[in-house]
């Protein structure tokens, strides 16, 4: 299974490309529809960083299993020999690494562009990032894997994932929030562990239910 | 069977209505208004019942891929949503003359948002999925996953903000509220949870019918 993710790498270059240039277009728009006003911005800043994350890991995952679709590859994951949750597995690493390498590259661009000390910040933006990023993963990669075959797959996906995200994203918010604040992590840590407790509950139930999603 | 339950709906129902307009006493702070309670909170309560069903029934689905189990959790989902479209229009109307607003990003509130939303698009998939048997396991799999964001949902929107009223019926220590209050509410409760059996059952003999006709 680790081929099957050394692939989703590999493809994800293409990916990668279209993200860079979407998480640019993004930062223009915020840019140009919130105004130059500085202390605005900054206030605004944890939320739009995350709308940032979660537009552009819609885009990504939305089409982390179009390749296997159009490819008619899916009776291929099914025929595969081993564990289906091995698959989630992969799919989910790959995704995660996908959404991770966006995220550093909009982190770097909001530095830029918003004035934003990223450096100063970064080991527990990191962490916060990441603890975030999981969960948003764990369901996407679920949730992708079973709208590829719908046909509103782009209105369904969206539809689906965002409520289940509630969680997610108020902690994830709320503790960037705080690091950027240059109030540390001491205060959100209730924050954290519903982000962990959240990721720990996502993965399992991706784990245990792929199967059913993967039959066809 | 069905219709033994029908007429016991509509006594419940009736009893329900004599119990919060002619028994209950008019609300000493709130005035009538207070009266919308007797609906809004067993809807709510219903609606967490009926979602649980969906929870179980997803899991039974998923593991022994019995169609009853499938049409259990369709069945209730829908009426879930019904109830909590009934919470969140009642909460509304309460919440006009009481708070002096429709709507307020309070934590409850919003929590009642998120699930009403969650369930349309557990709703949704199966809508939008043309075979059965593939709506049947994507719908599961989203019943398992809104479920299990529950208490996700409800810490973190609790964490976000809160100026709802504290329950007054479930938290520790002897309960505040009145005796006769408490009657109206238990038998609203009944009478709604009552309704919610009686739509479940009409909507899963119907769903089977459904696929009768159309196999």
């Amino acid at each position: 299974m680790l081929w099957k993710d050394a692939l989703a790498e590999r493809r994800s270059k293409e990916a990668l490309n279209a993200l860079f240039f979407f998480t640019l277009l993004l930062l223009f728009i915020f840019q140009f529809t919130l105004g130059g006003d500085r202390e605005r911005l900054t206030d605004a800043l944890p939320g739009l960083l995350w709308l940032g994350f979660v537009l552009s890991g819609l885009v990504g995952l939305g089409r982390a299993f179009l390749t296997e679709r159009d490819h008619d590859c899916w009776e291929g994951l099914l025929l595969s020999p081993g564990d289906k949750s091995a698959i989630y597995l992969g799919k989910l690493a790959g995704n995660l690494l996908l959404m991770l390498l966006v995220e550093a590259i909009m982190l770097v661009l909001f530095g830029v562009f918003f004035n934003l000390d990223v450096g100063r910040h970064l080991p527990a933006l990191a962490g916060v990032v990441v603890l975030g990023t999981v969960g948003f993963a764990a369901v996407g990669t679920l949730f992708a894997a079973m709208t590829a075959q719908v046909r509103a797959r782009e209105l369904l996906f969206p539809v689906l994932l965002l409520p289940v995200l509630v969680p997610v994203l108020l902690g994830s918010v709320k503790a960037t929030e705080a690091v950027l604040a240059g109030e540390g992590l001491g205060g959100v840590t209730h924050w954290l562990k519903l982000l962990a407790a959240a990721d720990a509950v996502y993965v399992a139930v991706g784990v245990l239910t792929f199967d059913a999603i993967l039959e066809g | 069977m069905t219709r033994t339950l029908g007429w016991l709906v509509v006594l419940a129902l009736v009893a329900g209505l004599v119990m919060g307009f002619l028994v209950a006493p008019r609300d000493a702070a709130q005035g009538n208004v207070q009266r919308i309670m007797y609906v809004h909170v067993p809807s709510v309560l219903v609606a967490y019942l009926a979602f649980a069903v969906v929870l179980l029934a997803s899991i039974v689905y998923l593991t022994t891929r019995r169609e009853s189990a499938d049409r259990i959790g369709h069945a209730s989902a829908e009426v879930g949503v019904l109830f909590t479209g009934i919470t969140i229009a009642s909460g509304a109307i309460w919440g006009k003359p009481t708070w002096g607003t429709w709507w307020t990003w309070d934590a409850r509130l919003t929590s009642v948002a998120v699930l009403f939303v969650m369930y349309l698009g557990y709703l949704l998939v199966r809508g939008m999925v043309d075979d059965r048997e593939r709506a049947a396991r994507y719908s599961a799999v989203v019943g398992i996953v809104a479920a299990l964001d529950v208490p996700l949902v409800h810490f973190s929107v609790y964490w976000w903000r809160t100026l709802h009223q504290p329950p007054t019926m479930l938290k520790p220590g002897p309960s505040t509220m009145p005796g006769v209050f408490a009657a109206t509410l238990l038998v609203n409760l009944v009478a709604l949870a009552l309704v919610y059996v009686f739509l479940v059952t009409k909507r899963v003999a119907l769903l089977r019918r459904e696929e009768e006709a159309l196999a």
